[in-house]
């Protein structure tokens, strides 16, 4: 009994394990057919399902299979003309004949193509939802940090302990407001007025990241106030006794005591931000085009799986996929920089 | 011109705590307006193709309650490990591990779902959604036990080996009785967490106009209805997506503050 209790309490341990590995894989695998045909390029690439000359296209994305699989021996050039032939004659047995990367490229062309001329494809590329997704994450810190600064200092040092206690939960309370409604105020109350002080489109990336550091904000604040709480008394006492002001004392006592903490928590924040999808849905208007000014609309990697993901299929699927193991990577990254650089610093 | 700096300095951090406890007052005042305004209660007894919100409600609580019988014994037997049984390094990854995993993008674990469950078994199901918001749940409570565990002191520990008790007796019977309260707000707060979750649900269960309760079909979903409802243009289709809303956000707020009291009454 003892020693089964044991096996399953470490067993349960183990899924942890298990799941985020399991979702490392799951999403290279399943984004593996657009980072075969577009590589790395999928990152610097804006055209999102856009049809361009085959020809071209073909060349590179040869290059880059080439460039990732140094087992692919055929000739570039000759495989660019060989993949006309093909087109050209629609020959099934040649197709047969060609590798998986060939063989991928046709299967899509079959799909994408069928009944439009065979001199275009459909490429996928992924600047513009990581671009949006960073534009509006630095916008919601920038929104949101002297603020959530402001709350934990009036948390942690300013407000007497009742009035401390009460708007704590008040701002905890914020936090856990679901994303959906911050997502459906922003777009017909917040953005509206946004919209009328700077001028532009109410859905744009600014309103967006505007809600999105609104959202943050509650976090931010309750981690910062916990790390704020950790400077000892003494500190703060014998600062207090030489004179000091409050400002002088959070500014030189605490703020140094805790800027480890802080910083953390801003991380953190960061971390929660990237990866919003449902208030930056309403807000951001889901176009795939890169923004031209703060108050023009854009899309997030987020969004684009949430706007996306039903209607894709084939190569457009992986590349949503492929989007989201950017994502995973990027927030992994960010969080475990967060947690155990800066937090476990902290303790 | 110390104090002035520092009149003004506590002004601004007033003022910005202000700011937070407005964007909540003008939040809740937003959804209570909107939300009464459109509230009716034959909304619990309609679906959603009659106009109504019943299934979607059930639905939602069959979801998160689902995710709540497969995360809760996990998370907790997990955190059980971590700090009872688990000395050494691979107790500690975990813990790191599960830490990340509490912040991993919602809609990066419903894409993962999508592909293990949905796309094999060849459709949105119930099932795909009630694992999507259990794989959200488990990290958080295993954090809660986790925790929870660490501050029982180690002489309760002690006092019941010396009785003879074995370990896990000593575990089931004293150290979780002795945490339970602390392990109850946390579940609590995280059931609230899930229950409003709309991105990883998208996907997996996505959701149904009607009311069911096979979990093998696309299951209701009070918020993926939502944002469906909130970007259709007729205004019927948005003032139904804000009753629900005020509902969702009510219900959210209930259990979160359930919560709070608990620990609180316990103190």
């Amino acid at each position: 009994m003892e020693k089964l209790f044991q096996k399953i309490s470490l067993a349960s341990a183990s899924i942890v394990f298990v799941i985020l590995v399991g979702i490392f894989l799951t999403l290279l695998s399943s984004s593996k057919a657009a980072i075969e045909e577009f590589g790395l390029g999928f990152l610097t690439n804006a055209a999102w399902n856009q049809e361009v000359p085959l020809n071209p296209v073909n060349e590179t994305v040869h290059a880059n299979a080439a460039k990732i699989f140094e087992d692919v021996e055929l000739n570039t050039q000759d495989d660019a003309t060989d993949d006309e032939a093909i087109v050209d004659e629609d020959d099934e047995d040649m197709i047969a004949d060609e590798d998986d990367e060939d063989d991928m490229i046709l299967a899509d062309e079959d799909e994408d193509e069928e009944g439009s001329s065979a001199a275009t494809k459909t490429v996928y590329g992924g600047l513009v939802p990581i671009v949006g997704t960073i534009l509006t994450t630095i916008i919601a810190l920038t929104f949101a940090l002297p603020i959530a600064m402001g709350i934990a200092v009036f948390l942690a040092e300013i407000a007497p302990k009742n009035i401390s206690y009460v708007v704590g939960i008040a701002i905890e309370l914020l936090a856990a407001i679901p994303s959906i409604i911050f997502g459906m105020w922003g777009l017909y109350y917040f953005a509206p007025i946004v919209a009328d002080l700077v001028g532009g489109y109410q859905v744009s990336l600014l309103t967006a990241g505007l809600v999105l550091g609104v959202m943050i904000l509650p976090f931010m604040a309750a981690i910062t106030r916990d790390s704020m709480n950790t400077t000892p008394n003494v500190l703060k006492e014998s600062a207090y006794a030489l004179g000091a002001t409050k400002f002088e004392v959070i500014k030189d006592i605490i703020f140094p005591y805790s800027k480890v903490g802080i910083i953390g928590s801003i991380i953190l924040a960061l971390g929660r931000a990237l990866g919003e999808t449902m208030a930056v849905a309403f807000l951001i208007g889901s176009i795939f085009v890169l923004p031209d000014a703060i108050n023009s609309p854009t899309i997030s990697i987020p969004v684009a799986m949430a706007n996306n993901f039903g209607e894709a299929s084939g190569l457009g699927e992986s590349a949503l996929f492929y989007l989201a193991l950017i994502l995973f990577i990027i927030s992994f990254g960010v969080i475990s920089l967060a947690k155990f650089y800066f937090l476990k610093k902290a303790k | 011109m110390r104090l002035i700096v520092n009149k003004i300095f506590l002004a601004l951090s007033i003022l910005s705590a202000l700011v937070g406890l407005a964007f909540l007052g003008w939040i809740l005042i937003t959804l209570f307006m909107k939300g009464l305004n459109s509230f009716h209660f034959s909304l619990f007894l309609n679906d959603l193709i009659d106009g109504g919100l019943r299934n979607l409600i059930v639905g939602q609580f069959i979801l998160a309650g689902l995710a709540a019988a497969i995360g809760i014994p996990l998370g907790m037997a997990a955190g059980i490990y971590i700090q009872e049984y688990g000395r050494g390094r691979y107790a500690n990854i975990i813990r790191d591990l599960s830490d990340i995993m509490m912040s991993a993008p919602s809609i990066v674990i419903g894409a993962f779902v999508y592909a293990i469950i949905v796309v094999p078994t060849g459709g949105t199901s119930g099932w795909a959604g009630a694992i999507a918001l259990a794989i959200m749940m488990i990290p958080v409570v295993i954090n809660t036990t986790d925790n929870m565990l660490s501050l029982v002191p180690r002489e309760l520990r002690e006092a019941g080996i010396a009785l003879g008790a074995s370990k896990y007796k000593v575990i089931l019977d004293i150290v979780i009785k002795a945490a339970k309260v602390g392990i109850m707000t946390g579940v609590l707060l995280a059931f609230a967490r899930i229950i409003g979750e709309t991105a990883p649900l998208l996907f997996t269960s996505e959701t149904s106009n009607y009311f069911t309760l096979n979990l093998s079909e696309s299951f209701p979903s009070l918020t993926v209805s939502i944002y469906d409802l909130a970007n259709e243009p007729e205004k019927a289709s948005r003032d139904l997506a804000w009753a629900a809303s005020f509902i969702l956000t009510v219900l959210v707020l209930v259990i979160n503050l359930t919560g709070r009291f608990i620990t609180r009454n316990k103190k």
